[in-house]
């Protein structure tokens, strides 16, 4: 089964697989802040001319959602599975 | 225009459902995957018109109103319908695809319909089979849950007919075309709460996860295109440019987030996020006045976006299906490090989780920025933003989470699961390959849905800046993920959701009749035994003579009679209660339709 293989091979070089992808992300902004490469004509706000103005926002944004959402549950919407048997 | 000889693309689902308990077995998986093949190749050959038109009563009902809208619309469902069918054919009871396809018949019979009597019929057609697909899971929770789903579908039901007879009273008209969205009138809004109800919009939302969480693995993958989707449609020919849907729309896109953080069932956890979806259709449709340009921006991307999920949705539901069927358990919490045992399955289920998510490629990317775009340019930044914002929650969850904690993570499998676990049977991956390749042509090959939109399309999703702009948050947002990881390991709980009013209502209403009703009935028993009860003693006992004599000697003959019948009879009962339900319903169907037809 080649797919397993596949996985198993990234998986036994972990470390490498997040560096290539931390340096991917770094190269994202890098090329975020090049108007020869993305044309910040399409904008809607002038925030987003700023470089890596979605990165900073996807990162923030996906903090918030985890921490956000964890504390409205805790707060007595989550409860045991067998909340509504008899 | 009506010709007489126009087929329904629904009378094939529902003359298909009809005969399938007729087709003897070995021939039953091509009957099963024919009808669904003639029926999409049906709405293949329609042409744009008015079709079907019988009158009844003092109305004139049309059955085939074809144009853009309705024709992108019936193609996919019909396609879904293929999907669908392909994905439970090894299903052996027949009562499950009969249900489904009456489902299916239902909703392009909503899609259909040019006037709002035809459309309400169908409605309740599609509540009334679909709930079928939740009891044939058998547990006793699915009986709830059906009850509760299909209770709540009466609820809106009402509140859609009561908008239809107000709108009839005031105009006189039944044909089934925009409201009035500047003036609405009560009319409007009860049309509009039968149609959110069915789209899933909070707080009128709790019966979609409830019921999908608890549907067979295969009814899910049905109920996760038809009922909000066509909603979808609804209001997009009766509502669109209603504004109170803009909010409503961001809002259901965010709630559906962050329920989908909480949530340990995989299953509801899509659940949640067919709400979260649908909110940036709802919100398209807020934003659709046509008169604008963005307006039918929004309006197309509505209608893409629709196209867009039922294919990657089903694809998702078809993976988490998968799991739930090879294993038996959905819950993040009994499954985990699957991926040597599923990988073609996480395969799929990854490029739904891409496609849900947006990414560059996959079809998503091209549906879902038609509406965040169309956001951006009416000048309404919070909807730009906040729909953005979900965008980050989607691929949190259903991009990451889902592969992550079913496949990788901790293993939390017993040993059971672990030695079912293993990739499905070969119709269940086709239908997964045909998903996926779809999800993928549709993010690469842009003409083919954008053709197919009601309004010509000056839209281009591949520009430098939205592809740099989607990569960066859905990229940063897995950064936050891998982060935060070990904050969103699932827990072992249920999350309490707008549900719990009817739920909890219902126990604190039974507590009242038992405690509190029962006393007035006490004391009415108590007058009715010294005023009625000791007359009527006397006249008993007459009548009791005349009953000892003269009415046992006829009655015995009789029964001994019907006992003998009764144990014939009872050979030919296969116990098997709910599909004989079903195929009783369908039965009525036929003849309901037969009798509009033919008289």
């Amino acid at each position: 089964m080649k797919l397993v293989q596949l996985i198993e091979f990234l998986r036994k070089r972990l470390k490498t697989v997040i560096w290539i992808c931390c340096a991917m992300l770094a190269v994202l902004v890098v090329i975020d802040a090049l108007p020869f490469l993305v044309d910040k004509e399409h904008a809607h706000t002038s925030a987003e001319h700023l470089p890596g103005f979605w990165s900073v926002f996807g990162f923030i944004v996906c903090t918030l959602i985890i921490f956000l959402s964890k504390w409205f549950g805790h707060a007595g919407i989550m409860q045991r599975e067998d909340y509504y048997d008899e | 225009m009506s010709s007489p000889f126009w087929i329904h693309p629904a009378l094939i689902f529902f003359v298909g459902a009809a005969l399938l308990p007729l087709v003897p077995q070995r021939l039953r998986k091509g009957w099963l995957m024919l009808v669904p093949v003639l029926a999409f190749a049906r709405t293949l050959f329609l042409t744009s018109g008015t079709f079907g038109q019988v009158h009844f009563l003092d109305w004139t009902l049309t059955f085939g109103r074809v144009d853009k809208l309705s024709l992108v619309f019936g193609y996919i469902m019909s396609l879904m319908a293929v999907i669908g069918t392909l994905y439970g054919l090894h299903v052996k009871r027949a009562g499950e695809h009969v249900a489904a396809w009456i489902y299916v018949g239902g909703s392009l019979g909503a899609i259909y319909a040019g006037d709002l009597l035809t459309l309400f019929v169908f409605w309740e057609l599609m509540a009334l089979s679909s709930v079928f697909l939740i009891w044939f899971r058998g547990r006793p929770e699915s009986l709830w849950a059906g009850s509760r789903y299909l209770l709540v579908h009466m609820a809106g039901g009402v509140a859609l007919l009561a908008g239809i007879l107000l709108h009839y009273q005031a105009t006189h008209s039944l044909e089934f075309v925009a409201f009035d969205v500047h003036q609405p009138t009560l009319a409007t809004y009860l049309v509009m709460i039968g149609f959110i109800l069915n789209a899933a919009v909070p707080p009128l939302h709790a019966w979609l996860p409830d019921a999908y969480g608890e549907a067979t693995f295969n009814g899910s993958v049905f109920m996760c295109a038809f009922t909000t989707k066509t909603a979808v449609y609804a209001l997009l020919r009766g509502l669109p440019g209603m504004e109170i849907l803009i909010p409503l729309g961001v809002i259901m896109a965010l709630y559906g987030v962050v329920y989908a953080v909480l949530e340990n069932d995989s299953r509801r956890l899509l659940a949640y996020h067919i709400v979260s979806q649908v909110g940036y259709m709802v919100a398209g449709v807020g934003l659709a006045n046509t008169s604008t340009e963005f307006g039918r921006l929004a309006f197309n991307g509505a209608c893409a976006h629709a196209f867009a999920h039922i294919l990657y949705k089903g694809l998702l539901f078809m993976g988490c299906g998968t799991v739930l069927h090879m294993t038996g358990e959905s819950r993040f919490t009994k499954l985990g490090g699957l991926y040597s045992k599923m990988p073609w399955t996480f395969l799929f289920t990854l490029i739904g989780g891409l496609s849900i998510s947006a990414f560059p490629l996959f079809s998503g990317f091209i549906s879902k920025s038609m509406i965040v775009a169309a956001g951006f340019e009416s000048h309404k930044l919070w909807v730009g933003f906040g729909l953005m914002l979900a965008s980050a929650g989607t691929f949190l969850h259903t991009g990451l989470k889902v592969p992550y904690f079913i496949w990788f993570g901790k293993n939390n499998c017993s040993k059971e699961v672990w030695d079912r676990a293993k990739d499905p049977g070969w119709n269940m991956n086709a239908a997964m390959i045909v998903a996926s390749v779809l999800c993928i042509f549709i993010g690469c090959y842009t003409p083919y849905l954008y053709r197919m939109l009601p309004f010509p399309v000056d839209y281009h999703p591949y520009t430098s800046y939205h592809i740099s702009e989607t990569l960066q948050v859905l990229l940063f947002t897995a950064l936050g993920f891998f982060i935060f990881l070990k904050k969103l390991v699932p827990e072992p709980t249920i999350s309490l959701d707008t549900d719990w009013f009817y739920r909890m209502g219902g126990r604190a209403f039974l507590w009242f009749a038992q405690k509190r009703v029962q006393v007035v009935d006490n004391v009415v028993g108590e007058i009715y035994r010294l005023g009625g009860l000791l007359p009527l003693k006397a006249t008993a006992f007459l009548v009791g003579l005349f009953d000892n004599y003269v009415i046992d000697g006829i009655v015995d003959g009789v029964a001994a009679g019907v006992r003998g019948v009764g144990n014939r009879l009872r050979t030919a009962q296969r116990g098997a209660l709910q599909e004989s339900l079903t195929l009783a319903f369908a039965a009525v169907v036929i003849l309901v339709i037969a009798f509009i037809f033919f008289f």
